[in-house]
């Protein structure tokens, strides 16, 4: 039975690893254990929970910024946000649908860790693009901080890039700063309807290319389309555009999508309401949630070249029977596949190396993420590179061991 | 110099003939450089206080030829400057004296413009604006743009995180760069990203974004590209002092508004400014706001009077909208030559580059004021608004013994006060030599370590750029100890290999 270690407070999250290391104990660190299903079937002697790390310490809207200790929910900083007119413009998503959780389990520390972010990623960058600050505890058993509370900094290396995505295995952050934006004044989401994969893909890369600066575009076939509430009335697939920002430079933009969209196939607009759902579904992945018709299917999140999504989305679907929801203009594809001993990981990966890009494997029952790769496998040299620098954090193998790759 | 830098290597000084004759024989024809004359040019950056002739320069064309120079000096044990162009203000690419110099000129292609993923594949040593001109035709620019534009390259963008007056909005370099190619110390070739969003494994292209040299040698980078905005029109706003600007500037961001521009000039810039491009602006102010709005028209239009309606209620005296490109480019003429202006009133200026939280703005103004008289060495500000990156300019005249001495007190001061209101030492020039031994006011001793150790993952020989960033140089072996504390050692004298 593994250990169960809450610390307080900062201090004693120092104390907890060092004792690790002192007993020669493996560390897994959760917050509220809403991406727990992530990442390799690994074990872990202890679980180090940072969620008694708790509380926004400093919120300046007019500087843009937000400090908060590492497992304050999520659902608590949006909604500090929202009561000043501001959010974090790279939208995270909740994996708790996906991952047949409950909603709103996500702290701010598992957002950076796992470098989050929603279909706004095309305009707002990543979790990563907005992290300013942070403390945290290596694997050495070392509290150190990187960054500042300053949206403008290059002072040292940019340790902040390197936590985000890093799925605790580098460090454990105690306190993180991240950057702020104002709310866009209103929104609306401009609907195409009927189009095929290559129609649609093209159409994204269009818009994309185009003036109108939609801060999400998305595609959805008519199976996932049934799945969107917001969308479900429509006949066939839907290819969405959401332009956001204040009145009068919507009402333009959304004038000139429809001109260059008129041509692709039938148009459709939801309005505010409709397209906050609309667009919660696609950020969270809902069509495959896991209490849904596909929550048995193992299920892969592909970020590859947005122009070359269509044809992947369609050699996916051919190939090892994916049911296919096109983000990012057709960078990021979620691909849920009949289940299998190994997810067709083999297949998948080939698919997406012949157009690049890589694949992560977000659902699968842990006896097949403890036989594939869960994250992208990596070249000779860049496998011994994120060795060394896991080892220059944490010598020991302490943090997470074996969670993103064995022996890393 | 007031910096130490590693101490020279004398047994390798004395090979230097062998080692010449090595790069030559990697790097042929013209490539490589031995003259003192022909080194001349390369013996400072930006940052002209600080000059050394390298032991050797060498110009690579290729990946193969960088990773064959990197190599040979590896397993020689010389150390290596990178080098764009050379533009840095933080002395980055400062040479070492038994150091090659690698300049990454001769990789000037454009690999690849793809408008589809919007992006561009491009050789380190191509200009930061060359890259927007590439794609001007289709409409797209790459957004990062620092004053330097022109002749910095990218490079040097990546190596720097190199900002501009457009990043609150659009991002540095780092928000807007998806892949590169470098070279490790030890000569072998990586890929970091690609034509994609969100790369695999840890963000190594993250950290080594604004890395100052000292993790790899760049070879290719993948740029973002941006559709042009449709529409830009700016705002000159005066105001009787600096907290009523301060306050405007907060408000327009309290308003929901990122403006793609918002720069902040004191009266003695402004004056400068004014004097030497009559850009039209008010004598009368103590502070004098640039607000640029960008994007589709309609939206551009709508915003501006926005901001115009917040100015005048924070007290602006002078407002004034542009209402042609020509007009426009007449509010920035004084900005974008506040430092050649400053230039003309004094025989030196020294350039700082701190950030701090926008608050803090009239406190910080008023002590650099103290410490002006303290120093008795004027100031002129400015000030990237948004982002509170501060650029004071600390103007002294370099033939008066003491005064350079003075204006690096002068500055060194005004950053530890960066620090001291929570702000940083950096914001976009890098810490280089200049900043190096100012690290411990921002970092204590165990995030230095942090930082080099990981440098360490990248190049354990410490030969890629010693000198740079950090105040004290630990060998990685020393590093790599595990020192366990607080007394929870359960066997604390228990030998440990």
């Amino acid at each position: 039975m593994a250990q169960n270690v809450k610390p307080r407070d900062a201090a004693e999250v120092e104390q907890a690893i060092n004792e690790a290391i002192a007993g020669g104990k493996t560390l897994e660190i959760v917050g509220h254990g809403s991406k727990r299903v992530i990442g390799r079937a690994a074990q872990w002697d202890m679980t180090l929970d940072l969620s008694g790390l708790s509380g926004v310490t400093l919120y300046e809207p007019a500087e843009l910024v937000l400090s908060a200790k590492v497992g304050t929910p999520l659902s608590e900083i949006e909604t500090l946000l929202a009561g000043s007119g501001q959010r974090l413009a790279f939208e995270p998503m909740d994996y708790g649908p996906l991952l047949g959780r409950a909603d709103g389990g996500a702290t701010i520390g598992g957002v950076l860790s796992s470098n989050l972010s929603g279909p706004r990623r095309i305009k707002a960058g990543a979790a990563r693009d907005h992290f300013l600050g942070v403390t945290a505890v290596s694997g050495r058993g070392e509290t150190f901080k990187s960054g500042g509370r300053v949206v403008k900094n290059v002072t040292g290396y940019d340790l902040c890039k390197l936590l985000a995505g890093s799925w605790g295995t580098l460090a454990a952050m105690t306190d993180v700063t991240v950057k702020t934006l104002p709310r866009a004044e209103t929104e609306r989401t401009m609907l195409v309807l009927g189009l095929d994969e290559a129609p649609a893909g093209k159409l994204m890369t269009a818009v994309m290319g185009s003036f109108a600066d939609a801060s999400a575009a998305a595609h959805m076939p008519p199976t996932l389309v049934k799945r969107i509430a917001a969308i479900a009335a429509a006949d066939g697939s839907v290819t969405a555009f959401r332009i956001e920002g204040v009145p009068p430079s919507v009402a333009h933009r959304a004038a000139l999508l429809e001109d260059l969209a008129r041509s692709y196939g039938r148009l459709g607009t939801l309005d505010e309401p409709s397209s906050r759902e609309l667009w919660r579904g696609v950020r969270d992945a809902t069509p495959f949630a896991a209490g849904g018709p596909s929550g048995g299917r193992d299920v892969w999140r592909i970020s590859t070249a947005p122009a070359s999504g269509a044809e992947l989305g369609r050699a996916l679907t051919e190939r090892v029977r994916a049911e296919v929801l096109y983000d990012w203009a057709g960078g990021l594809i979620w691909a849920a596949l009949p289940p299998s001993d190994d997810a067709a990981a083999g297949l998948v990966r080939a698919l997406v190396a012949e157009r690049g890009g890589n694949a992560k494997l977000i659902r699968a029952p842990a006896s097949v993420r403890a036989v594939v790769d869960v994250f992208q496998p990596q070249a000779p040299a860049l496998a011994a590179l994120t060795k060394r620098v896991r080892e220059s954090f944490d010598p020991r193998g302490v943090l997470n061991p074996g969670r993103m790759w064995a022996g890393v | 110099m007031a910096v130490a830098m590693p101490k020279l290597d004398d047994a390798v000084l004395a090979r230097r003939a062998e080692i010449v004759a090595g790069l030559k024989h990697i790097v042929p024809g013209e490539g490589v450089i031995a003259s003192e004359e022909a080194m001349r040019p390369y013996e400072s950056d930006g940052l002209t206080a600080y000059r050394a002739l390298p032991m050797v320069v060498v110009l690579p064309e290729t990946t193969a030829q960088v990773s064959a120079v990197l190599t040979y000096c590896h397993r020689e044990g010389i150390k290596v400057v990178p080098r764009g162009a050379g533009t840095s203000l933080s002395g980055g690419a400062l040479p070492l004296g038994d150091g090659v110099l690698l300049g990454m000129a001769k990789f000037k292609r454009i690999r690849a413009i793809d408008f589809e993923n919007r992006l561009a594949v491009v050789e380190p040593g191509v200009t930061n604006l060359a890259v927007s001109q590439a794609v001007d035709h289709a409409g797209f620019y790459y957004a990062p743009d620092p004053s330097s534009q022109i002749a910095c390259t990218i490079g040097g963008n990546v190596a720097e995180n190199s900002g501009g007056v457009h990043c609150l909005k659009y991002g540095v370099t780092t928000n807007n760069v998806l892949g590169c190619e470098m070279v490790l110390m030890n000569g072998e070739v990586l890929r970091l990203g690609g034509s994609y969003l969100d790369a695999a494994g840890y963000d190594l292209l993250g950290v080594v974004t604004g890395s100052e040299g000292l993790l790899g040698v760049i070879t290719e980078v993948t740029v973002r590209l941006l559709k042009k905005p449709e529409c830009a029109r700016a705002a000159l706003l005066g105001f009787a002092a600096s907290e009523d600007a301060g306050d405007c500037v907060a408000r327009i961001i309290g308003a929901g508004i990122i403006p793609g521009g918002m720069e902040m000039m004191d009266r003695p810039a402004i004056k400068a400014a004014e004097e030497f491009v009559h850009a039209g602006y008010p004598l009368d102010v103590e502070a004098l706001l640039i607000v640029e709005l960008d994007g589709p028209c309609a939206e551009v239009d709508y915003l501006l009077e926005r901001v115009q309606e917040i100015a005048r209620g924070c007290g602006a005296l002078t407002c004034r909208l542009s209402n042609s490109e020509d007009e426009r480019l007449l509010f920035w003429a004084g900005r974008k030559a506040a430092f050649p202006a400053v230039g003309r009133i004094s025989p030196d200026y020294y350039c700082m580059d701190g950030t701090i939280p926008r608050a803090q703005l009239p406190l910080v103004l008023r002590r650099m004021q103290e410490m002006s008289a303290k120093y008795a060495l004027r100031v002129a500000n400015v000030f990237h608004a948004g982002d509170g990156n501060l650029h004071p300019l600390i103007l002294y005249d370099a033939n008066e013994p003491g005064e350079l001495e003075r204006a690096e007190e002068f500055g060194a001061d005004i950053l530890r006060l960066c620090v001291e209101v929570g702000g940083v030492l950096t914001g976009e020039h890098g810490v280089g030599v200049e900043k190096r031994d100012l690290m411990p006011a921002m970092f204590s001793e165990t995030d230095l370590k942090q930082q080099q150790r990981l440098k360490c993952a990248f190049d354990d020989s410490g030969l890629l750029n010693p000198g740079k960033v950090f105040p004290t140089l630990h060998r990685c072996a020393e590093l790599g100890r595990l020192h366990v504390h607080g007394g929870q050692l359960a066997f604390p004298d228990l030998p440990r290999f």
